[in-house]
């Protein structure tokens, strides 16, 4: 009885035990430790570093214990413009509460704020990033989060900068609620699968807004792309989801609100796409459902290439854009069906709030743009509104089976 | 010359005409701003009648007060005054009167309703295109004696800077796609004077992003002071040419 009574007792004890051999180290000026490279190379697997308010310079710091690095309020860690600033090689390492800055610049590799090297269950958690080459880079990686992190960086010019978060050859990975700004591409993925990325806001960024190629299963939810270079572009990729983005204000002459290159089997809905030169530009893209979409002020609301097969748009709504949609071939094996648009004209006999004719949102301009760019100098003339009436009125060049024969006849209806 | 003016001026003041168009100005842009839910579209419509409607009035309404007041001008010219002021008398007070109508029509309910920087830009032009086509009236009425014929040919002018023109403007650039055609569609839009305000008013409502390489070449060119001042040159030449002609035929006219 008594040893089942003191075995008990130190099973009681023992999760004590592994509590006290995790410690709390407090890095700053007054404490034992005055550099986050003293705490790091002191520390075991299950410590938690605690950085106080200061600026640290630290360069090319490798993280390879199993640690939580924090900081308290006003730390910053500072690379001094000379090389990446943390790498992670452990699994399970959390970052939060830090502020990064001046990363060094390199062509020969890719020099980052923080990188996590083959790990998983890693946490990147409010931190903040300046002035950095890449800002988050995660390579090889599984099961981690990077959440409620500030990204701002002032990149000039796309050859001399790095991406804010940056995936490569990842898969789980959760971005949620970061900031990116003024980098290269705010987001990148490559080789990167079954990630969720949510309510990011991407803007300002030199390049694209998010960029991912063979990529595939992942979700895009509620993020905002405003105000960059060149909008989104994403390629080569096959299941992804996106749905309630904002892809606003990509205005520019060669600037797309979402470019889909060879995207296949996709669901696009309940986004929103506003002021944007293109605001969805595809090519190559087969069995991709555009549904439930809100379509406002674009230049083109869809510039659907002829290499796209199987895809389907319906239930958007189009108002306010320069052209509808525009193609550069005279078949169609795509589908229209139930959509808004603004310049409809027709009429609903038997009230069921959908025309009774059916509307050719291609007009004879835009495929005359398509094919003379040059010519676009012209919209708004008399003469092209005329000869898009004529055309309206008996389709010989625009595609006769391009049309939506249940157009929605207001905004609202569904 | 300013008496001459005056009387011109009273005559128009006094026929309805000036009022139907102010009035029918006056309905057409409140109707439109009151309707459309949106700034720009409201700015395109109010556009489309500056570009295409202003200029056919211009047209229609200079030759038929010409016309009609025939007798009246052969009358003065019995008088010792210049035939140029009565030319000029004519020319002016009937671009003038228009020019309040226009205002008044258009450029009144405009700043009413806050359009700021664009509603001045629509009065330039308007009043551009206002003086360049009560210009061309002239000329054609005073070298067409046919009331009939006179009008027929103006409305031939008419379609020739509203349509044609940018017909035969498509059909190049569809011809010679393969060439390089930035330059030639700056030179294309800046020689008709319909077209210059249009793309002037399409790169202030910032669809020039959508021209792409043109519209980098086009933003540059116009966005320059050089083509700025280019386009306002040429906007003269059209106004003042045809009114020179027109003044140059009235005077060595045998009434």
């Amino acid at each position: 009885m008594k040893l089942l009574k003191k075995i008990f007792l130190l099973l009681l004890l023992l999760p004590a035990f592994t509590y006290v051999n995790s410690e709390t180290i407090k890095v700053g000026a007054n404490e034992k430790f005055k550099t986050p490279e003293e705490a790091v190379r002191y520390s075991s697997d299950g410590d938690r570093i605690i950085l106080s308010g200061g600026v640290y310079p630290v360069s090319a710091l490798v993280i390879d214990k199993r640690i939580v690095l924090e900081g308290e309020k006003g730390a910053v860690i500072d690379g001094s413009l000379l090389k990446e600033i943390l790498t992670v090689t452990a699994d399970s390492v959390t970052i939060r509460n830090l502020t990064l800055r001046n990363t060094g610049t390199s062509f020969v590799t890719d020099v980052a704020a923080i990188r996590l090297e083959n790990v998983s269950g890693c946490v990147l958690e409010n931190n903040t990033v300046e002035n950095s080459f890449f800002a988050l880079y995660l390579s090889s990686s599984r099961n981690c989060t990077v959440t409620g992190n500030r990204i701002a960086g002032n990149s000039v010019s796309e050859s001399f900068s790095g991406n804010g978060i940056h995936l490569w050859k990842c898969s789980n990975i959760a971005i949620t609620n970061n900031e990116v700004s003024g980098q290269r591409d705010g987001i990148y993925l490559e080789f990167s699968v079954n990630s969720e990325i949510s309510g990011n806001t991407s803007r300002g960024n030199l390049r694209y807004g998010l960029h991912f190629m063979f990529s595939e299963g992942n979700r895009y939810i509620d993020n905002v792309f405003r105000n960059n270079g060149a909008g989104v572009a994403v390629m080569y990729t096959k299941r992804i989801t996106m749905t309630g983005n904002r892809f606003e204000d990509n205005w520019g002459a060669n600037s797309y609100g979402l470019l889909l290159k060879d995207i296949d089997n996709s669901l696009i809905y309940s986004n929103t796409f506003t002021r944007n030169t293109a605001a969805i530009y595809m090519e190559g893209s087969n069995r991709v459902n555009v549904f439930g979409n809100n379509f406002e002020n674009n230049g083109w609301a869809l510039k659907i290439l002829g290499n796209c097969y199987g895809d389907s748009v319906m239930n958007n709504s189009f108002s306010n854009n320069t052209f509808d949609v525009s193609t550069n071939s005279s078949g169609n094996t795509n589908f229209f069906m139930n959509n808004y648009w603004d310049k409809y004209r027709g009429y609903d006999l038997d009230r069921d709030s959908r025309g009774d004719v059916p509307y050719r949102p291609v007009s004879l301009f835009s495929l005359v743009v398509e094919r003379v760019p040059e010519a676009v100098v012209l919209t708004g003339s008399f003469l092209v509104d005329l000869l898009d009436a004529a055309e309206k009125i008996v389709p010989v060049f625009t595609p006769e089976t391009l049309a939506d024969n249940h157009p929605l006849m207001n905004r609202d209806a569904k | 010359m300013r008496k001459i003016i005056k009387y011109f001026f009273g005559d128009i003041i006094r026929s309805k005409w000036i009022i139907v168009y102010t009035v029918m100005l006056l309905v057409f842009s409140a109707g439109i701003i009151y309707f459309s839910r949106d700034e720009q579209k409201a700015l395109l419509s109010l556009l489309n009648i500056v570009m295409y409607l202003i200029p056919l009035l211009s047209m229609i309404f200079g030759s038929v007060y010409y016309y009609n007041s025939r007798e009246f001008i052969e009358m003065l010219l019995t008088q010792p005054v210049k035939r140029s002021s009565v030319f000029y008398g004519q020319y002016f007070s009937l671009a003038l009167t228009q020019m309040f109508g226009f205002i008044a029509g258009i450029v009144l309910p405009l700043l009413v309703f806050n359009f700021g920087l664009n509603s001045i830009f629509l009065m330039t032009a308007g009043t551009f295109l206002i003086f360049i086509f009560t210009g061309f009236a002239l000329l054609i009425s005073i070298l067409v004696n046919d009331k009939i014929k006179g009008i027929g040919i103006l409305i031939t002018v008419w379609l020739l800077f509203a349509v044609f023109y940018d017909g035969i403007v498509l059909f190049m650039f569809y011809y010679f796609a393969d060439y390089p055609l930035e330059k030639a569609t700056i030179i294309a839009s800046t020689l008709n004077p319909v077209d210059i305000t249009r793309t002037m008013m399409m790169l202030r409502l910032d669809i020039s992003a959508m021209f792409g390489y043109t519209g980098a070449s086009f933003k540059k060119y116009f966005g320059s002071k050089a083509g700025y001042y280019v386009s306002l040159f040429i906007l003269h030449m059209w106004m003042i040419i045809p009114a020179m002609i027109a003044r140059r035929k009235f005077n060595k006219k045998n009434f």
